[in-house]
């Protein structure tokens, strides 16, 4: 049985800049994986190519044994594997239900509008948003963008859900909320990559981290030994003693 | 459609308006009526590109042309009956539009509206030398082509009845679309494209068939309207003008409102009625419409079906 996602040698060149240089990892089926780096490693660009946003230079993207390099990204959300956008993209002159409502119609499955609506509606009562399913996108506060990313991108019912930081800019109450979700979704079967910079979050959620620097791959392994890597502390969180708190136990919600 | 619905009793309401010259028997009212018709078509549908999907096209009037030219094409050199070849006439803009939509569609923004500006110029160039067509001196219709429909006045009033059930095939095919599936595909188009393919949007074929879809009825409205002119040329078929007059009565109306279209192309055409008797303003019917366009679009950006709506935000359900 191949792996549910199956990057190898993934590279994506902006001129002289590798913003990917031969990235190679899998993600199993149901799992979390973290993926982290400091700012401008390359993760969202990461993403961009793995959904069809942007085609790679180089290197292949396999889904569930298909190969789906290059394929334009809505060809990729109906095969299965959904994403949100690190800054928020709400169809903003749309209401909150007719957002989700789109995700549902052209997800993995083709939905008729009414059943679509129907889907619509339960995803936005799993991230609490169904209170402002009537009122526009525009109108939302950040917070409750991030949410609807999460809630649009679920309507389309993935296998994989890519998500792009967010976590970031959410209260330590919306943070634990958003937390739940997750561990929801898991217990749901759904795979996630998210990419966070929140670390006691990823940590604590991941079943496996990887870490990229300058586009290539630094480190994979389990939350506790990523944390102690020596390559990882220098380039990415700085202080030794920060490992130890980090991978230590946390209530969800807890701020970093 | 049932007539539980708000919109059911709308149209019904408004094509019982564009019937009244019939009962009345008001020859100068049908007039008048018929060119509010043809704005209503090539406004509502107009509206499926701008305000459903969000791509402006100022070379709207192609359509109406095209239609207008194969429509007396197959009349003439064909034989075929008016509706027949309005039908088929629809149905070959329809096929062309897709095809062109899936190339020029790739531009965005500005880009898309410039290049729909040269298809006008180089169409009209192509037809102007299209011996089949006439070239430059068109085509004509015989006499006998109106003695098909009973004689020459009766044609008229045929041809009236015909463009008003197109305009109703219009305002309920706006209606269709912004209550379908593939209108909310064609607003998330319109509200971030990168965002609705990403969504599970096919983007690139839902905008070509927005486009294609905008065109047909203008297609049939032009084999009708140039029936009843007896006579089509290429700098009447592609009159830029026209199609720049939609962009302003749908901005005036309301884009992305079915309701709002149809209003805004009517009140154009009694406004233009009034300019156009008047000595002082006939020859600047052109000025009057492009300061109306900008202070649309600067005080009112919804037009005034979007004014309505902010007013009185239960009108909404009522005048969609
Ligand atoms: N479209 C683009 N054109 C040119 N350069 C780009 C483009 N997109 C990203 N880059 C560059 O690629 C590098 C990686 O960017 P990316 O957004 O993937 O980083 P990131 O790891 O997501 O950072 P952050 O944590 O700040 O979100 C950066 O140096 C960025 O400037
Ligand atoms: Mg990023």
């Amino acid at each position: 049985m191949s792996a549910l996602l199956e990057v190898t040698g993934l590279c994506k060149h902006f001129g002289g800049l590798r913003a990917v240089d031969e990235v190679s990892f899998t993600v199993e089926e149901g799992e979390i994986l973290g993926l982290i780096g400091p700012n401008g490693a390359g993760k969202s660009t990461l993403f961009n190519l793995i959904t069809g946003v942007m085609p790679p230079s180089g290197g292949r993207v396999r889904l569930a044994g298909t190969d789906i390099t290059g394929w334009p990204p809505y060809r990729v959300v109906r095969s299965g594997l959904a994403r949100t956008h690190q800054i928020v993209r709400p169809l903003n002159d749309m209401t909150v239900l007719d957002n989700c409502t789109v995700g549902a119609c052209f997800g993995s499955e083709t939905l008729g509008l009414s059943q679509a609506r129907r889907v619509a509606g339960e995803i936005l009562e799993l991230v609490a948003l169904a209170d402002c399913r009537h009122r526009l996108a525009s109108s939302l506060t950040i917070a409750g963008k991030k949410r609807l990313e999460v809630a649009r991108a679920l309507c389309a019912r993935p296998k994989l859900l890519l998500l792009d930081e967010v976590l970031a800019g959410l209260n330590p109450t919306e943070v634990g909320r958003m937390i739940q979700v997750f561990r929801a979704l898991r217990k749901g079967g759904i795979a996630i990559v998210m990419i966070e910079h929140l670390m006691q979050a990823v940590m604590n959620l991941s079943d496996r981290v990887v870490v990229l620097n300058f586009g290539r791959k630094i480190a994979e392994g389990r939350p506790h030994e990523v944390a102690t890597d020596a390559g990882v502390v220098e380039a990415y969180l700085g202080d030794p003693h920060i490992a130890a708190r980090l991978t230590g136990p946390v209530s969800d919600g807890a701020t970093p | 459609m049932s007539p539980k619905k708000p919109f059911f009793w709308v149209l019904v309401a408004v094509i019982a308006v564009f019937l009244v010259p019939v009962l009345t028997n008001n020859v100068s009212l049908r007039e008048s009526l018929l060119l509010a018709a043809i704005y209503i078509i090539l406004t509502s549908n107009l509206n499926l590109m701008i305000g459903f999907t969000g791509y402006v096209n100022f070379g709207n009037i192609v359509f109406f042309g095209l239609g207008g030219y194969i429509g007396l094409y197959l009349v003439t050199a064909g034989g075929l009956p008016l509706v027949a070849a309005a039908a088929l006439a629809g149905a070959a803009v329809g096929a062309i539009a897709l095809v062109l939509g899936l190339g020029i569609l790739r531009l965005r923004g500005a880009y898309f509206a410039l290049a729909t500006i040269g298809i006008v110029e180089a169409i009209q160039a192509f037809v102007a030398n299209f011996e089949p067509w006439g070239g430059a001196t068109g085509l004509y219709l015989s006499f006998q082509a109106y003695q098909a429909l009973g004689g020459p006045r009766e044609a008229l009033w045929t041809v009236y009845l015909l463009l008003v059930a197109v305009m109703g095939l219009s305002l309920f095919l706006c209606y269709a679309v912004k209550n379908s599936r593939f209108g909310l595909a064609l607003f998330a188009i319109r509200e971030d494209e990168d965002t609705a393919a990403v969504l599970g949007v096919r983007t690139p074929l839902y905008k070509a068939t927005a486009y294609s879809l905008s065109g047909i009825l203008p297609a049939m409205a032009g084999a009708l309207f140039f029936f009843k002119q007896g006579v089509i040329q290429p700098e009447q078929a592609f009159d830029l003008t026209l199609s720049t007059e939609a962009i302003v009565m749908l901005m005036l109306g309301g884009q992305g409102t079915v309701t709002g279209a149809a209003l805004g192309a009517f009140l154009y055409e009694q406004f233009r009625g009034i300019l156009l008797t008047s000595t002082v303003f006939s020859s600047f019917q052109l000025v009057i419409a492009g300061a109306l366009l900008l202070v649309t679009v600067l005080f009112m950006p919804g037009g005034l079906m979007g004014w309505l709506h902010r007013r009185w935000p239960r009108l909404r359900k009522v005048l969609e």
